[in-house]
């Protein structure tokens, strides 16, 4: 079986994120650049199902040049090999951009599912998955908390307001995991040093066969037109306890609909 | 007028003077420490009790135990990354450094170095993994800086070595499934590999510590040990044996007080820039930043000293004279920047809710273990003069 997991590389999620002012796109440079933390559970179950059924587990990610260093990340996890997909083109690219240049990415390859992490930290639209689903025509399972496959059948657990639904498709899938769906593992040392020596293959929009008029800032169907500064916090509520401190706590929970 | 703040190391762009890989080694170990054992080590500390055979094993599944020893299921790393290694362990506790310098630097690494290919294959890869735990024992009761005097004794008895004596200040002694035992024969003195199961051999543990209380330290007691005559590490003759794993184990100090000294100042600057004095914040009075100033000047140039002789040891051309120069440098500068760090917290630095006092605790065990101060200056004046001043 082989496996293809997405992969985003974020702002580093402890950072505080900020736009830049002229682009209003995020600023990469200001906080060091991570692996999209959902994206290691995503890893993580690939090369599980792959240690328990045999394959291997490719990594995709479309990001600039320095992008290949959550793709190694992912290599010294256990993931066989990479492709990053970079190209000025691409920079600015929305979501609906995205999920085309993924799909066409995915052209260069064969794959039996695809996995990704069901939301990147920095933009938080969990939109890609599906939106891939959609472009490569095949079933969408998202936002699976547990994955089993038998044969060429795969049923997931999806994660529900309610609790959870069973889904049921057939090979090739497109699927999105949640946190809860298991414990990612920490690379070794010997998977630090085995990642080095593992095949990373470089595209560009044209070895990809994107559209470069489709991607991009200037293709993008929803325009940032304005960014603010969040306030800094107001002084708050402060509640004197006449003897009735709990009552007004609670009060105040209640109207906030915490309680 | 204020700016960003900078943190110490890397007002030094100290992450410059590293490649890649050493670096996604060293945040791997620093993430794996952030995650999971900061977050137990104040209460470890407190109960005095570390569970070593748990740690061991998710240390092992990372690679650090034995990591920049070749095979045997080592991760086979550069020297310079296993003092990153233990620079970020000793960031959270000097006892968890402790723990890795003696299982790999002392036990795995006398294995390694003057083992049998029996010893290696029946010890190592068990060892690499976590699974089995191993000890150092050299220094006795009455002898610390002249392990020459030694007590404890191997004699031949027929197809046998007979061991009788007592190790003290051993670390991960009473956990330990493997003991490296260096004792006094016919022949000089010389290694042995003692299961810790064999009759005779027991390790109790010594209580009542102020220093490194997240770390196990035994009294080893030998009592007509039998050992088998294959028993012994045959390539080791002599002093230069048990000196040679101390070499390897104070390498990795070099790097690891800076860790515990990195963490003081990193929460006394943090606790400064919080506290307010007077209205203001406390790291905004001239007489704290002199304070910080000095020390992460005193931090930086430790680093660069570390890197510097992690380059040379990597390179093979490493003098043991040189590794004096770091451990009695960085260990010393980590211990008063420590102290200092405590006074900037004031009372809040004698807590464990804080980690200076834990550090400086734990340093006053490092400056004088694996070689006292007092005796590496003595090496450094021998190497300047060229003479002995040792007795």
């Amino acid at each position: 079986m082989k496996i293809v997991v997405c992969v985003k590389q974020v702002p580093d999620t402890e950072a505080e994120k900020r736009l830049l002012p002229d682009t209003l796109t995020v600023d990469r440079e200001s906080s060091n650049p991570v692996l999209n933390e959902m994206d290691e559970f995503a890893i993580e179950e690939a090369l599980k199902l792959t240690e328990a059924h045999g394959g291997e587990v490719v990594v995709l990610t479309m990001g600039p040049d320095g992008a290949d260093a959550a793709v190694r990340k992912a290599l010294s996890m256990g993931a066989h090999s990479g492709i990053l997909l970079s190209d000025p083109a691409l920079a600015g690219s929305d979501a609906v951009a995205t999920s085309y240049a993924i799909a066409q990415a995915l052209g260069t390859t064969e794959y039996d599912l695809v996995i990704l992490g069901s939301e990147a930290s920095d933009a938080r639209t969990s939109l890609v998955p599906a939106m891939l689903a959609e472009r490569l025509g095949l079933p969408q399972l998202t936002f699976a908390s547990k994955v089993e496959i038998d044969g060429t059948s795969i049923t997931v657990n999806r994660l529900t307001d309610y609790g959870h639904d069973v889904v049921q498709a057939q090979l090739p899938a497109v699927v999105s995991v949640v946190e809860k769906i298991n414990e990612p593992r920490y690379p070794s040392f010997k998977g630090i040093m085995a990642a080095k020596k593992k095949p990373v293959a470089a595209l560009d929009v044209a070895a990809a066969g994107i559209d470069a008029a489709l991607v991009g800032q200037a293709a993008a169907a929803t325009t940032v037109v304005d960014a603010a500064q969040r306030p800094p916090r107001s002084a708050g509520v402060k509640v004197t306890d006449e003897g009735d401190g709990g009552v007004k706590l609670a009060e105040f929970l209640s109207a906030q609909k915490f309680i | 007028m204020s700016s960003k703040p900078v943190s110490p190391l890397d007002l030094f762009a100290i992450d410059g003077l590293l490649s890649d890989e050493e670096r996604a080694m060293r945040d791997l170990v620093r993430s794996y420490g952030a995650r999971e054992l900061r977050p137990h080590i104040a209460d470890w500390f407190e109960a005095g009790d570390l569970p070593a055979r748990e740690v061991a094993r998710g240390l092992g599944r990372l690679g650090v135990l034995g990591m920049h020893l070749h095979g045997y299921g080592c991760a086979g790393t550069s020297a310079l990354t296993y003092g990153l290694a233990c620079m970020e362990l000793e960031a959270v506790d000097s006892g968890l450094r402790s723990l890795v310098s003696v299982q790999g630097s002392l036990a795995m690494f006398a294995i390694w170095r003057y083992g049998s290919e029996e010893h290696k294959q029946a010890w190592l890869p068990r060892m690499a993994a976590g699974e089995a735990i191993g000890c150092f024992g050299l220094t006795e009761p009455d002898f610390g800086s002249n392990p020459a005097g030694m007590r404890t004794t191997a004699k031949r008895d027929g197809d046998s070595w007979v061991l009788n004596g007592t190790k003290m200040w051993i670390t991960n002694g009473s956990v330990a499934d493997v003991a490296v035992v260096w004792a006094g024969t016919a022949d000089g003195i010389r290694g042995f590999v003692v299961p810790t199961d064999t009759p005779g051999f027991s390790a109790p543990v010594i209580k009542k510590k102020l220093s490194l209380r997240a770390s196990v330290t035994s009294e080893l007691v030998l009592q007509d040990v039998r050992l088998p005559a294959d028993a012994m590490l045959p390539q080791a003759a002599g002093l230069a044996g048990p000196l040679g794993c101390l070499d390897e184990a104070r390498f990795g100090i070099v790097f690891g007080a800076l860790g515990a000294a990195r963490d003081c100042l990193e929460a006394a600057i943090a606790y400064a820039l919080d506290r307010e004095v007077f209205d203001r914040p406390l790291a905004g009075f001239q007489l704290t930043q002199q304070k910080l100033a000095d020390m992460a000047l005193e931090l930086g140039k430790g680093m660069l000293l570390a890197l510097h002789l992690g380059r040379l040891k990597d390179a093979g051309q490493l003098d043991p004279r040189q590794v004096s120069l770091g451990k009695l440098n960085n260990v010393r500068e980590a211990l008063d920047i420590a102290r200092e760090c405590r006074t900037i917290l004031a009372a809040n630095g004698i807590t464990l809710e804080y980690p200076v006092l834990r550090h400086a605790n734990n340093l006053e065990s490092v400056l004088t273990y694996e070689g006292t101060s007092e005796i590496h200056s003595l090496v450094i004046g021998r190497a300047l003069t060229g003479l002995s001043a040792f007795v």
